[in-house]
């Protein structure tokens, strides 16, 4: 436990994704199975056991300490398992020699198998065995509140890296394996075999597309290409197919692979086929061709809300998405919709080593057969030239995206000749987003970054001109950390050193007058509107596009400006 | 004689009317006695200060010759008399040179420890115990939660880190007078031989360690290094130089902070450190706690820091406690920013 807890508390804080990684693999090669796998399981949230309740850890305390004293220090700590971790009194037990404290696959193998009402008491034990990162490790790991900024895709990719293997191949025989990883562990080491997927509904590793620039557009030929819109929803992975005893399953995944079929239930139903051949005859009765519609398969594509019939923008999706409980309310107001547009596995074939237009073609073919409300096709776009494209991107409405154009984000490009490979490679696939919203805001106040930017001033909060109390005021707006150069951040960083009013802790005041202050051009992809935010706004993506040294901030743009724009954006 | 009739409090310090001195105060005096040489403690332009031959050294390092009218040096345990009253320095364990200050009246002892800790430092004399009727305690880490552990063990992990990113600097954030030196010296004593380098403010204050017998084998100004050979090594700085302009001279560096604080997660994701080093000069909880209890004294006065826990402690102990209501002492490293910021913030971000 206490490796463990040492390997969780560098992580807390370590900001850079390489030197998380590090740690990780340095922890995987010096711990011993099971613990390793356990902790694999840890960072990844495969291990399941019932969560203690904050409830419980206080009473715990309680009765070891004296209760002003941890309400002093619960007030200056503000975290729960810490202050605990930080005050549990030193245990006097009994006997000359301290137990070892529990490893983490002692806490991980209890915690499975041990009733409700044995927990405060074991826990108590713990915490008397192990120091304070152990016991604030623990009390992250019981309460189910780890927090501390490492993905599972991050984690796998470190296991990866242990054994010098491509986190895809971990990935794709992930839901196949189960803790301690005993067999993933000795594969990675060189000692055993790959391990096989015997999962019936693996994921598999998603294809990404590349942002294309106007420079690019030079050497590619529009013939090479076929187009599509690029929707605004959720990109997801539906995957059937049968387990060992015959039944059909259907899961759901993320395009990280993460399984969320249980917050889309409505959707389930759609994914569970029978296998059938289907025949069709001519009047000879001779067979013209047959369709073999399979129960396994895999879609890759668009997880949207559809209303009568018409895709929902983001802001609405957004509703249903990251919900604990879905009601049944829930699922009526918000319809889930899935628009495919790949097909990567059917029946025993893979798919993903055909060019795209076979896929396509397989696609119809299935999307067709399925005659299913809730899956449907997500169509391309007729084009010649790259000048025909450019037009209906300008205008989906009419190039064919009719009334779900609201939910249209631009148009994704396909070489035609393309196999689906996983990750992102560079020529294949491009997405050519619509023109973002732009408006020029002042810079308000500065806080520095993280990690490799700590010495920077690289975290801005902008704000518009508004009617307040006195006269016109900067109401804030948003907060923007990325977009612009090294180069522009080494200017803004000076210009706020040079620049700063006062100093709260991290955070700088900037100087913004009318005449005196820097305009920060902002991009960003939408508006919402925002009770959390004073302006009432909340902007989607914001970046800095560009700095606007010339122009005084009195002429920056107004609320109103936003408002108008959030009015054409939503209807509302 | 009641107790603060001894010592009281005023707004230039702790003040003691028989004796005609104050200590540690925060303005000029004619008198003062000071404790240790950080600068919210020893202050210039007193007319008479009485300290440890270090302090006084210290003070000369960052003041200069004139920094009070007269000067007397005083040895540990040696006593000396102010009228009625009787005075006599004894280790506190802080930083090199660091006292408490006894003060006897009538057969009344009071105690100022000053800021003191009761965990081994090889960079200067344990702390005594000294048995009191008043126990004037500080109580910077004056709650249950600071506990601090084996300093040893912290500089283990600082090891260990140097170690797994070879590629890497470390950068150790430590206040400049008492941790700096305390950390190299926990380095050297964990086997750690190379070449250690020290950002300009604290080569002054680290030489005269050395010169007292200190030993803390070589050290190089980081100053003029290129960033490529920087890799792999370990620099101690200040700790406001960890996150400026400064640190850009080195390749990727990994921020450490050597502190009591960084006990509380809070504190160090708040200054943007990656590696926490919970090695503090002041005593922890327990530390304190055993402290207050082992001088025997039946009156507490508790200063600068979480007072309020502490008095509660006492009290709940039987002992008599009040908070002590003192000014302008606290984060040591406030008084060393000036000479830190003189190298870094002027030149306005980028060339530095």
């Amino acid at each position: 436990m206490n490796r463990f807890a040492e390997l969780l508390d560098r992580l807390a804080y370590e900001p850079g994704r390489n030197n998380k990684i590090k740690l990780l693999v340095a922890y995987f090669r010096e711990t011993e199975d099971p613990d390793r796998g356990y902790a694999l399981a840890a960072l990844t949230g495969a291990l399941s056991f019932k969560h203690a309740k904050p409830g419980l850890i206080r009473d715990l305390i309680t009765e070891r300490t004296d209760p002003v004293l941890f309400g002093y220090s619960y007030d200056y700590v503000g975290d729960l398992s810490e202050t605990v971790a930080l005050m549990w009194p030193k245990a006097e037990l009994p006997g000359h020699n301290n137990p070892p404290p529990p490893t983490l696959t002692d806490v991980v193998t209890t915690l499975r198998t041990l009733g409700k009402a044995e927990l405060p008491a074991q826990l108590a034990r713990w915490l008397d065995e192990l120091d304070e990162t152990g016991r604030w490790a623990l009390l992250k790991l019981v309460t189910g509140a780890m927090r501390i900024g490492i993905s599972a895709r991050l984690a796998k990719t470190a296991a990866a890296a242990l054994g010098d293997k491509d986190p895809h191949e971990i990935e794709l025989m992930w839901p196949g394996l189960s803790p301690p990883y005993l067999e993933l562990f000795a594969w990675l080491e060189g000692r055993g075999d790959k391990p096989v997927n015997l999962d019936p509904t693996p994921f598999r590793p998603v294809m990404l597309a590349h942002a294309i620039e106007d420079s690019d557009f030079v050497n590619l030929d529009a013939a090479d290409f076929s187009a599509e819109w690029k929707w605004d929803g959720i990109r997801v992975q539906a995957v059937a197919g049968r387990d060992a005893r015959g039944h059909i399953q259907a899961r759901l995944y993320s395009r990280t692979g993460e399984d969320i079929t249980g917050s889309f239930p409505d959707l389930v139903p759609s994914l569970h086929l029978q296998d059938t051949l289907d025949l069709k005859h001519d009047d000879s009765r001779k067979p013209l061709h047959t369709f073999r519609h399979h129960a396994s398969f895999a879609i890759d594509g668009e997880l949207l809300v559809l209303r009568d019939g018409r895709v929902q923008t983001f802001n609405v999706l957004q509703q249903r998405l990251n919900r604990k409980v879905v009601s049944p309310k829930l699922i009526k107001e918000f319809p889930i919709h899935l628009r495919a547009y790949d097909l990567l596995g059917d029946g025993e074939n893979d798919l993903r080593e055909l060019p795209f237009t076979e896929r396509r073609a397989h696609l119809e073919a299935f999307v067709a057969k399925l005659n299913d409300p809730r899956i449907d096709l997500s169509p391309t776009i007729p084009f010649a030239s790259w000048e025909d494209l450019a037009a209906a991107r300008a205008d989906p409405k009419s190039a064919g995206a009719g009334d779900d154009a609201d939910a249209v984000e631009g148009v994704m490009l396909k070489r035609r000749d393309a196999p689906y490979l996983p990750g992102r490679p560079k020529g294949p696939w491009w997405k050519w987003k619509r023109d973002p919203h732009i408006i020029d805001a002042v810079l308000m106040y500065a806080q520095r970054g993280h990690g490799k930017r700590s010495s920077y001033y690289s975290d801005y909060t902008f704000g518009v001109w508004t009617r307040g109390d006195a006269g016109d005021e900067l109401v804030p707006v948003g907060k923007a950390y990325f977009g612009f150069t090294d180069e522009e951040l080494l200017q803004i960083d000076r210009f706020v050193r040079r620049n700063t009013t006062e100093k709260f802790g991290p955070v700088r005041h900037v100087v913004h007058e009318p005449d005196q202050g820097l305009v920060l051009e902002v991009a960003f992809e939408g508006l919402q509107r925002s009770p959390r935010h004073k302006s009432g706004v909340a902007m989607r993506f914001p970046r800095i596009s560009r700095l606007r040294w010339d122009k005084p901030p009195r002429e920056a743009d107004r609320l109103e400006t936003l408002e108008r724009m959030l009015i054409s954006m939503t209807g509302s | 004689m009641r107790p603060q009739d001894i010592l009281m409090p005023v707004p230039a310090g702790l003040c003691c009317k028989p004796g005609g001195f104050h200590i540690d105060p925060v303005r000029p005096v004619e008198r003062a006695l000071i404790t240790h040489g950080h600068s919210d403690h020893a202050r210039a332009g007193h007319g008479a200060v009485l300290a440890t031959q270090e302090t006084l050294d210290m003070m000369r390092l960052r003041y200069g010759e004139n920094f009070a009218g007269t000067t007397q040096a005083v040895a540990y345990g040696e006593e000396i008399r102010f009228g009625d009253v009787t005075v006599t320095f004894h280790p506190a364990g802080h930083v090199l040179g660091s006292a408490q200050i006894s003060v006897t009246c009538k057969d009344r002892r009071i105690v100022a420890s000053g800021d003191y800790k009761d965990a081994r430092d090889p960079t200067c004399a344990p702390f005594e115990l000294v048995s009191c009727d008043v126990f004037i305690t500080e109580a910077t880490f004056g709650l249950p939660v600071f506990r601090h552990g084996d300093a040893a063990d912290e500089v283990k992990k600082l090891l260990a880190s140097v170690k797994l990113f070879p590629e890497r600097a470390h950068l150790v954030g430590a206040y400049s007078l008492g941790k700096a030196q305390r950390v190299i010296a926990l380095l050297r004593e964990a086997g750690y031989d190379a070449p250690i380098y020290l950002h300009g403010a604290m080569e002054k204050i680290t030489n005269y360690y050395q010169e007292r017998g200190i030993p803390l084998g070589e050290l190089r100004p980081a100053r003029g290094m290129k960033k490529a050979e920087l890799a792999g090594t370990i620099t101690l700085a200040p700790p406001s130089a960890t996150s400026d302009v400064w640190t850009r001279r080195f390749p990727d560096p990994v921020t450490a902070f050597a502190s009591g604080w960084m006990r509380v997660r809070a504190r160090a994701r708040q200054g943007g450190i990656e590696l926490p080093l919970v090695i503090s000069d002041h005593a922890d909880w327990d530390g304190l706690t055993a402290t207050i209890a082992a001088t025997g004294a039946g009156e507490i006065w508790v200063t600068h820091g979480q007072e309020d826990a502490l008095v509660h402690w006492c009290k709940s102990k039987g002992l008599a406690a009040r908070p002590l209501d003192l000014v302008g002492y606290g984060d040591e490293d406030e008084g060393e920013t000036a000479a830190v910021t003189g190298e870094a913030e002027p030149t306005g971000g980028a060339k530095a």
